[in-house]
């Protein structure tokens, strides 16, 4: 997983409420046994039109925006279907950073095992920087995750909320099952214990079934 | 003394394996259900990696997005579907987990077959990469959908890395109406708390709505927390559940049997177990409902009318209902009963189990689809189907030129050939009206089975109630 330490790129304003995965990456191209190239489906039914062409209304297709790094979302951003394929897509398009006044769950936890940063801020300040957002090629904006800074085009500078853990893990790249592995001593003693408590649990599958 | 406890508490504390810090902790996975969709690139990272499935005996696959519900001989003519299962099916042989294949009897959809063999039990933490994983909480289960990261994660270490959610209440308390089925409750639920209510928290269902339900009918509601917001939406296992799930393929028998029975009983909340949120329904004030826009949220009784959006304050709201209307078709105070319907699925993983089959089949049985509407009933697994054969309900279907087909997804989001086609309107016991989920343009709207069944006999939304 590639690093994520500190982002400046243009902020596209997306201002749309319960934007659900299926939106971000419909359901007929979950056929995909890849994870690489998927921007070309991402938010398929809004950012083209049905003759395939480019539906220019759609902010992702107006420059300077074709090259957004960073979107700034309404609340529950991600809700619906557990698919990885909807960060994916937006990190193959460009985009590293979300920032809403909420997201869902499983969305959330998707971005973190991407180094995409999803940061949830106060509606106040999300309400600010979509203002920011609006303002075309002056709408560029610097993530630093050391600081936890978001800085604004004027040159403000917004404090954000994240855990250590994940801080740690994005900064540094890390994989969660190499971190995991580290661990294995207390999973084979839990495992001891779990077998003795509840042995119905265990050897009950068999491949083949 | 101990401080009282809900369920998930329990089950949460029955999986700590070790704090991982910051308020997150690595937590044991009993069960790993695995489906074709989400599992390529999590076996691909495990190949690179020099991996291997850690618990191959506590992990199930089968295929059932992509699988066609008709003519299955034939295999699957679609060749991102066909190559889609045919890298599960290379999967599992090689890295030796049991699978369901799809000319097997106990085939199906995912969150059919694990309650259904036995496999999904009381106590246990179960994971899926499919957000309706929620359905096994119906068992008394920690189960919630994850991504292919978590899935490679699982598969390699039977763990995952999370955060405790916080406790919600939802308690429903009365007997349902006639004509009312659980797929109401969970719509009226969601329509109270809203698309985000759950978010950061596990549902607990309680109140003697759940306690009268039948597991099929908790299994429906469970399926579709995470509408609400919720990971996780779980009912306290009890006798009902324990008799359900007694003499199952890959329930414990024997001595083994009495011991897991009686560690499922110490399971239900402590009495005075507080909870973070709470949200309280009368069951008699539920109507047959159904969802007149593009969120589950979306929901009225059928007696209804499609909202007005002039009414409402909030400019993203009124921007988001407009849009759904324009996207919908519908215009503002239309009354429900009035919207034509041109297809009808009867089918995925909130109801195809064998009670929402006998329910449509009640209202299906002497009557007649409507001219011009294409209605599909697709049983939930092989063995689902072959017991509505047994109580001859494929020949009340077909009678009524409803069409019966083969266990899978089908047309809850198209991915097989099971599809709305030209911006059809389309009567679903599925769970989601996302735009274009169902087909491109496809105007969903979510309801019961019988209520569907309904809408197929008249060729428009309709009051199940009131049918002629």
């Amino acid at each position: 997983m590639e690093k994520f330490t500190q982002l400046t790129g243009v902020a596209a304003p997306l201002p749309i409420i319960n934007l659900d995965t299926d939106k971000i990456f419909p359901a007929v191209y979950l056929k995909t046994i890849k994870r690489t190239g998927l921007s070309k489906w991402l938010f398929e039914e809004i950012r083209f039109r049905p003759d395939g062409s480019e539906n220019p209304d759609f902010v992702l297709n107006q420059a300077p925006y074709r090259d957004a790094k960073i979107l700034i979302g309404a609340d529950n951003f991600g809700c619906g279907s557990s698919r990885e394929h909807a960060p994916w897509a937006l990190l193959d398009f460009g985009i590293r950073c979300i920032i809403a006044p909420s997201f869902a769950d499983i969305f959330y936890n998707n971005c973190f095992k991407n180094g995409v940063l999803p940061i949830a801020l106060p509606k106040e300040l999300v309400d600010e920087l979509m203002d920011d957002a609006g303002k075309g090629a002056n709408a560029v904006i610097t993530i630093d995750l050391q600081t936890q800074t978001i800085t604004r085009p004027d040159g403000e500078k917004v404090h954000f909320e994240l855990g250590a853990f994940r801080k740690h893990c994005l900064l540094n790249g890390l994989d969660d099952i190499g971190l995991t592995e580290q661990k294995g001593a207390e999973i084979a003693a839990y495992e001891e214990k779990a077998r003795l408590a509840r042995p119905w649990q265990f050897g009950v599958v068999r491949p083949g079934a | 003394m101990a401080p009282p406890r809900t369920l998930f508490d329990k089950i949460w504390e029955n999986h700590v394996i070790a704090p991982q810090g910051e308020g997150t902790y690595l937590i044991y996975i009993d069960l790993h259900l695995i489906h074709e969709v989400t599992t390529p690139q999590a076996f691909e990272g495990l190949k690179l990696a020099g991996r291997k499935v850690r618990r191959p005996d506590a992990t199930m696959a089968v295929a059932d997005h992509n699988v066609p519900t008709s003519d299955r001989g034939r295999g699957i003519d679609d060749p991102e579907s066909k190559l889609q299962v045919d890298t599960l099916e290379h999967n599992v042989k090689e890295f030796c987990v049991p699978y369901f294949a799809v000319d097997s009897i106990n085939q199906g959809i995912v969150h059919i077959i694990g309650p259904e063999q036995g496999l999904s039990q009381p106590g246990m933490t179960i994971v899926c990469g499919d957000s309706h994983t929620a359905t096994h909480g119906a068992m008394g289960a920690l189960a919630f959908g994850i991504g292919t990261s978590e899935v490679e994660h699982v598969l390699a270490t039977q763990t995952l890395i999370q955060a405790p959610a916080k406790n919600m209440l939802i308690e429903v308390n009365g007997g349902l109406g006639a004509g009312v089925s659980p797929k109401d409750v969970i719509l009226a639920i969601i329509g109270k708390i809203g698309t985000a209510g759950g978010t950061g928290h596990v549902f607990e269902y309680a109140g003697s709505t759940f306690r009268d339900m039948s597991m099929e009918g908790r299994m429906t509601v469970c399926n579709m927390s995470i509408e609400a917001g919720a990971r996780a939406g779980l009912v306290a296992p009890d006798e009902t559940t324990i008799a359900y799930v007694r003499g199952r393929p890959y329930a414990p028998k024997g001595a083994a049997w009495e011991q897991a029975a009686a560690y499922w009983r110490t399971l239900p909340s402590d009495p005075g177990a507080k909870y973070n949120k709470e949200a309280h329904l009368d069951a008699a004030d539920i109507a047959p409902h159904v969802t007149w826009g593009t969120s589950p949220q979306d929901v009225a009784p059928i007696t209804g009318r499609v909202p007005d959006p002039a009414q409402v304050d909030d400019p993203l709201k009124r921007a988001a209902m407009q849009r759904s209307l324009e996207y919908m078709a519908l215009a503002p105070n239309t009354q429900l009963v009035d919207v034509p319907v041109q297809r009808v699925f009867i089918g995925s993983c909130t109801n195809s189990r064998i009670e929402d089959l006998r329910a449509a089949a009640t209202i299906a049985k002497g009557r007649r689809v409507a001219d011009g509407v294409r209605a599909l009933v697709v049983p939930g697994s092989g063995l689902v189907k072959h017991q509505a054969e047994e109580e001859g309900l494929d020949r009340i279907f077909l009678e009524a030129g409803f069409e019966w087909r083969e266990p899978g997804c089908s047309n809850c989001m198209s991915m097989n050939a099971d599809k709305a086609i030209n911006g059809e309107r389309i009567a679903s016991t599925s769970n989601r009206n996302f735009e274009g989920r169902q087909g491109k343009n496809a105007k969903t709207h979510l309801m019961g089975p019988a209520m569907a069944a309904a809408a197929a006999i008249t060729g428009h939304l309709a009051d199940v109630r009131q049918l002629g």
